[in-house]
């Protein structure tokens, strides 16, 4: 089984890459000097990689985790994008408070601010799911427009710079600024990164309520009756954990990277963390896998901007075959469990 | 000899691991009722799938009027004229019969036409219902007459029916099998999938019987008794099912209500209303019940999974509870067998150590269960889905039980199961009543009822009756009907 995965996500990225080539080949670029400017900008390095991939991967790791989180009890988080932006905001707000405290402290400090807000965000899509049976998909998705709104005005009026001319907040206090591998971009949120797979792979695969979620995605009505588990509960916790942990990143990207908040902090990583989540089939272990895959095409897509002169969106291209090959060689697979079916079972009329 | 309407010649089907069907010969004469019989797995199902366009055959011959034919896909079988109701329900809730005939039969949906269609296809057919009511509000008996409307819209002759009873009320089931007879007397042809042995006899022509995917009798039906059938599905005589019903009035009781009321399952309004019962340690307590009558909402607040409206009710726990339903309610088929196991014991489990989860010791006692309970899987680890619906019964029961229940609720726990799966069933119940456990149990066959209780009690019209000791089977059918005029929208 996870071999084939492996196989299957290999040779998407083989067919993602192709598709890329043909299409720059068709549109007049030399595709050979593209593919070379993209490999440089992801892997061309111990810099590129560490500074500019990992970099990138960090955010969509942790966001690919939270949307595993709310996606294993099929709660369809689509928000993240906007949980993000509450996080960043939340962790703005604390880190310009918490000039002259230790570190120790002030990062914390600043994670927890921002995982609340994440959290927050996701409150009131996960009452109206429960209270009113309002699809999580649409009210999560329209938050983030909110949310994104509500930066701007953040960083125009109440988180303004003191000059009060770039539409920026000021930067974080040192303290709550994250550390730094030496002679890299690299921060202490691959740490994080790393050390959340792990705990939501065990919550996964160890623990009860990881069972409890599984159980609430994939057959609610049995994990009610026979389960006799609260599935309400469940879709609620999991999309408030979901909201937090993408809250999380957005505190982590202010603490680690930007130092302040601004409009456009995210290029889509709260989008591109459900492909990486659904790309690894929501495994914890596989996200980051998948976030550092996701984070290399992103990078080298600076890169052959740059170096090749090809617009950096071509990526998507990139990423969008890669998800079709995925999907297409899941639902291949599904069709060969389900021919195994013995025949009694029931056959579903066409 | 006249054309066969539908020959099936040499049919093999394999599933993965699984060969379905073994050069199966199949042959519906113009105008008879052909009953198709064979235990779960047996490849009935598969066999009419085939002819439906719903399966592919690996090898062998379709012929329908004589012609050989290759249906790919229902529409291809419908051009053929032939017609199927499957096992389960297909109609669109939220449109009405008009529109559910129109669909399957590809006609326009322009409203007046359409009605005077419909109601011209009910008048030929002889089955009555009002075109312009939505599919979702029909009684379970008025669902499987549009399910029959719709296999014969597009003018079908040859009509598959699949376990067409299976849901209904004795005297239901005798009014379908009566449509079935006028369509067979009108020239249509008809198959039967069955595993009522006395169903087949009563309103079949000839009788085929499958085993293992092999024909092991075919023939006409009146040269066939019980037993021989029995012997031709299983391979042995019919286990002979023991009898119950014994006194338990004077013990203590596990179970016990009065005066409930209890809301419908939709909300709509009262299912039952001043309900008074008590369940006794070691007693097999029957319901009978047409569909839809309230005992559903009866069993479910038993197994504490609503709460009554008004009243008292007092269960001594642990209460273990089958539903219906094992594929939606009972199992998540495409989780592993431990964890359906680990879904039904939640956290009071041996393995639930705070929040930790040990998956080892799960695993090793559902691989247990499965060695106890004769469950037919390979190991543990194999979807639920992949299991025979016998199978995946006793699955259900076996972790019932492991629950060490005091109370046992179970609703309709032999539907869709054969001879002897089901009787496997009702052991197992018994065998759990006679430990000390108070038993409920309603299940939609009246005889089964009758025949495994130690008491039967009658729920229909809001109500709750005690049937009376040596009640039979007309009485308690005319009971659960609710009495002349009776049994329509309860």
């Amino acid at each position: 089984m996870k071999s084939s995965g492996l196989i299957a996500g290999v040779a998407a990225l083989a067919v993602g890459l192709g598709v890329l080539a043909a299409g720059l080949w068709l549109a007049g670029y030399d595709a050979a000097s593209a593919l070379a400017a993209l490999w440089r900008g992801a892997f061309g390095s111990w810099y590129a990689f560490t500074s500019a991939t990992l970099v990138r991967a960090v955010p969509l790791i942790i966001i690919g985790l939270g949307i595993a989180v709310a996606f294993r009890a099929n709660a369809l988080n689509i928000g993240a994008e906007g949980q993000f932006y509450a996080g960043a905001m939340a962790a703005t707000w604390a880190g310009l408070h918490l000039a002259g405290t230790a570190p120790a402290i002030a990062i914390p400090a600043v994670w927890l601010a921002a995982a609340t807000a994440g959290a927050l965000w996701v409150l009131l899509p996960a009452w109206l799911r429960l209270r009113f049976g309002v699809l999580e998909v649409i009210s999560t998705l329209l938050l983030n427009f909110v949310a994104e709104s509500l930066v701007s005005w953040m960083v125009q009026g109440p988180l303004q710079e003191a000059k009060r001319i770039y539409p920026q907040s000021d930067p974080i206090a040192e303290a709550a600024r994250l550390p730094l591998l030496p002679g890299t971009r690299l921060h202490l949120g691959a740490v994080v990164g790393l050390v959340l797979a792990v705990a939501v792979w065990y919550v996964f695969r160890r623990t009860v309520w990881g069972f409890e979620l599984l159980a609430t995605g994939t057959g609610p009505r049995a994990a009610r009756v026979s389960g006799r588990i609260d599935i309400g509960r469940v879709t609620a916790f999991a999309l408030l954990w979901s909201g937090a942990i993408a809250g999380l990143a957005g505190g982590i990207e202010v603490g680690g990277v930007s130092y302040a908040l601004f409009q456009n902090l995210s290029p889509g990583y709260g989008f591109t963390g459900i492909a990486v989540a659904l790309l690894a089939r929501l495994r914890p272990l596989a996200i980051v896998a998948t976030g550092v895959l996701f984070g290399a095409l992103e990078a080298g897509a600076g890169a052959m901007q740059r170096d090749a002169g090809i617009p950096a969106v071509a990526v998507y291209v990139v990423e969008g075959v890669i998800i079709l090959v995925v999907l297409l060689a899941d639902a291949m697979a599904r069709r060969a469990r389900t021919a195994m079916v013995l025949p009694d079972a029931e056959v579903e009329p066409a | 000899m006249t054309t066969p309407a539908l020959e099936l010649r040499g049919i093999t089907k394999r599933f993965g691991p699984v060969q379905a069907l073994r050069g199966a010969d199949f042959t519906l004469a113009s105008g008879e009722v052909h009953a198709l019989l064979g235990e779960n797995g047996a490849g009935k199902s598969t066999l009419m799938h085939v002819a439906y366009g719903l399966v592919r055959p690996d090898a062998g011959t379709i012929a329908v009027r004589g012609a050989m034919v290759s249906p790919r896909n229902p529409r291809d079988a419908r051009r053929l004229g032939i017609g199927m109701v499957h096992q389960h329900f297909t109609a669109i809730s939220a449109l009405t019969v008009a529109e559910n005939v129109a669909l399957t039969a590809g006609w326009p949906l322009r409203p007046a036409p359409l009605r005077a269609r419909v109601l011209a296809l009910m008048e030929r057919v002889g089955l009555p219902l009002e075109p312009s009511a939505a599919a979702g509000g029909l009684t379970v008996a008025a669902r499987q007459r549009l399910e029959i409307l719709k296999a014969l819209a597009a003018d079908a002759t040859i009509l598959l029916l699949d376990e067409p009873t299976a849901v209904l009320a004795p005297p239901d089931a005798a009014e379908l099998l009566r449509v079935v007879r006028d369509f067979a007397a009108g020239g249509g042809s008809v198959v039967l999938i069955t595993h009522k042995l006395d169903e087949a006899l009563r309103a079949a022509d000839r009788v085929t019987a499958l085993r293992a995917g092999r024909v092991t009798l075919s023939g006409p039906a009146s040269a066939q008794t019980p037993q021989s059938l029995a012997e031709a599905m299983i391979g042995s005589a019919a286990p002979v099912p023991p009898g119950r019903r014994r006194a338990v009035a004077e013990r203590a009781p596990l179970v016990r209500c009065e005066m409930l009321d209890l809301s419908r399952e939709d909300g709509r309004g009262l299912a039952l209303r001043g309900v008074s019962l008590t369940i006794a340690v070691g007693e097999v307590l029957g319901i009978a019940a047409v569909d839809g009558s309230g005992q559903r909402e009866l069993l479910r607040a038993i197994a504490g999974l609503v709460r009554p409206l008004r009243g008292r009710l007092d269960v001594t726990g642990p209460v273990a509870f089958v539903p219906e339903d094992r594929t939606t309610e009972g199992l998540i088929g495409e989780l592993a067998l431990t964890d359906n196991v680990v879904l039904g014991l939640g956290r009071a489990a041996a393995w639930v150590h705070g929040p930790r989860l040990d998956w080892g010791a799960a695993r090793d006692r559902t691989a247990a269960l499965i060695h106890h309970f004769g469950i037919r899987a390979p190991d543990p680890d194999v979807p639920a889905a992949a299991l025979s619906g016998g199978n995946q019964q006793k699955l259900v029961i076996a972790r019932a039980l492991e629950l060490l229940p005091r109370v046992i609720v179970a609703e309709n726990p032999t539907r869709g199961l054969d001879v002897r799966a089901g009787n496997d069933v009702w052991q197992r119940l018994g065998a759990a009543a006679d430990d000390g456990a108070a038993v409920v149990v309603h299940s939609s066959d009246l005889d089964e009822v009758l025949e495994r209780a130690d008491r039967t009690v009658v729920v229909a019209k809001g109500t709750v009756t005690v049937a009376p000791a040596g009640a039979g089977r007309s009485e308690i059918g005319a009971m659960m009907l609710g009495g002349p005029g009776g049994g329509g929208a309860a």
